[in-house]
């Protein structure tokens, strides 16, 4: 389990995160979702040690990532895994290298080991005999799959994706979706997204929370959501005309 | 300025650090040595054999008095090369070759967050991905400097010997004439110096490319900045390692 304990943060005087309280629970995925430039990625890379917040805790199944000294943190970090809104998959590696670079950093592991590791998260992300291929070579799906693929070699106990389906057609966002939904329930792993993919937040968010400018706005399931009253939700939800006209057909069936 | 230097510093702390694991330190470096060092052989070869023999033409040219001896032209092209031409003028010339390259594979890196991915994963980025271009460039630039040396003096001799200026014998004793201990010296003065040029180049090239901010337009100008700000370190450095070495 991860928590946040008013964590607050600025940039060069200006406030962007205030006082933000949360529990993000192991088995599930949860969500943080709302507009662009609201704090969503400034939370999340506090959350990840990126940014190291004014105030505030983060707790790692109650181990404070803020206050630890490096060699700890260094400890946390091996636990988490992360998928990188551009994938992050080093370019000067093959897939199967990219894969095997922190089992090569972080444990003594053979190579046959490793490989038949590698081998193992690659045909669990559905790209089996896609070893030697360059991330150049790979398309914007198979280059997700495979930093999905890289984030689980270690067997982490967090996950945290940073828009896993930006750039990506409708189609591969609910494979992406699927496929880190099935890993969290597979692994028991506390899993945090980052989205503003409505697809998604109906597709697996079991716990959402929405941040609007800087604070936590609303936290509910993906029931919750439909059903809220909260303007802002309401305005972010159905901004696009397709949600507003698909809002209007249910209220009319309803009615 | 000052917040750059320190940041400068701050940045060598993370550098200079144990690698985390020998293994992957120690084929990184390989993949270095061949980027840095062997890759450039090509370029420093040709450079030295066109400005050795342009060197020797200059210096035949511009003898006019009767009273210097033939033998003038080799000992000059000697001296120009081993003290400037191939320790300072190859490495700036390393300086836009290798410190643009390390500038912009860093920058292109954490534009797309690799760097980030190796943050997260609890990877010192720094000692990871700059240690072994450091130590590869301290290691390749005096090799590098040593064959321009050679490829230079040989470009003199034959240019002198193809235009008619010089023979050989005499040609040859110039560039041993008076190379006591103090020529030696000078070729410890040329490579001490080159060691200072290839650590300047790589850990301010990796500087400007480690902190940039933005996109692939930031990239370009962390790549110019890499190069022009290391051409001028090591331009001050040349001078100051020369008032307290050879004055």
């Amino acid at each position: 389990m991860i928590e946040l304990k008013h964590i607050s943060k600025s940039f060069s005087g200006k406030q962007i995160l205030f006082d933000i309280n949360a529990k993000f629970e192991a088995g599930k995925v949860n969500l943080i979702i709302g507009q662009s430039g609201h704090g969503k990625s400034v939370l999340t890379k506090c959350i990840v040690g990126l940014h190291t917040p004014e105030e505030g805790k983060v707790l790692f199944d109650g181990r404070d990532f803020v206050q630890m000294d490096g060699t700890n943190r260094k400890e946390i970090r091996k636990e988490i895994g992360m998928l990188f809104q551009g994938s992050a998959l080093f370019d000067s590696m093959t897939v199967e290298e990219n894969i095997m670079f922190p089992l090569q950093m972080f444990t003594e592991m053979s190579k046959e080991e490793m490989q038949e590791r590698a081998n193992f998260v690659l045909e669990r992300v559905n790209m089996t005999g896609s070893n030697h291929l360059f991330p150049s070579e790979c398309s914007g799906g198979m280059q997700k799959r495979v930093a999905i693929a890289r984030a689980i070699s270690l067997k982490p106990k967090y996950l945290f994706c940073d828009e896993p389906n930006s750039g990506l057609d409708p189609k591969t966002s609910i494979v992406i979706d699927n496929l880190i939904k099935e890993i969290t329930y597979e692994y028991n792993m506390t899993t945090i997204v980052v989205t503003h993919d409505m697809n998604s937040v109906i597709e697996i968010g079991d716990n959402i929370i929405f941040i609007y400018n800087g604070q936590k706005w609303w936290e509910g399931t993906k029931q919750d959501i439909l059903t809220t009253e909260n303007q802002e939700i309401l305005d972010f939800v159905y901004a696009s005309q397709f949600m507003k006209q698909l809002k209007g057909k249910l209220s009319s069936r309803k009615d | 300025m000052i917040e750059n230097l320190g940041k400068y510093f701050v940045m060598l702390r993370g550098v200079l650090s144990r690698p985390e694991k020998a293994r992957l330190f120690w084929k990184s470096l390989m993949n270095e040595i061949e980027k840095i060092g062997l890759s450039s052989v090509p370029i420093v070869g040709v450079l030295s054999v066109f400005m050795g023999a342009v060197i020797a033409m200059q210096t035949a040219s511009n003898m006019d008095s009767p009273l210097l001896p033939e033998y003038t032209i080799g000992f000059i092209t000697r001296q120009s090369t081993i003290l400037e031409f191939s320790p300072t003028i190859i490495s700036l010339i390393l300086a836009g070759k290798v410190g643009s390259n390390i500038a912009s594979e860093l920058g292109t890196m954490r534009v797309t967050e690799q760097i980030d991915a190796l943050e997260i994963m609890g990877v010192n980025p720094l000692n990871y991905l700059v240690l072994p271009k450091v130590i590869a460039a301290v290691m390749m630039f005096p090799i590098l400097i040593t064959i321009s040396m050679a490829l230079s003096l040989w470009g003199g001799w034959f240019a002198c010997v193809q235009t008619g200026l010089s023979d050989t014998e005499t040609y040859v004793y110039g560039i041993r004439a008076f190379f006591g201990d103090d020529g030696t010296g000078d070729i410890t003065y040329a490579l001490s110096k080159t060691l200072v040029f290839a650590f300047l180049i790589t850990t301010v090239s990796a500087f400007y490319g480690y902190y940039t901010k933005g996109g692939a337009l930031d990239v370009g100008r962390s790549s110019t900045k890499a190069v022009v700000q290391s051409t001028i370190v090591v331009l001050i450095a040349n001078l100051i390692i020369t008032q307290l070495v050879l004055i």
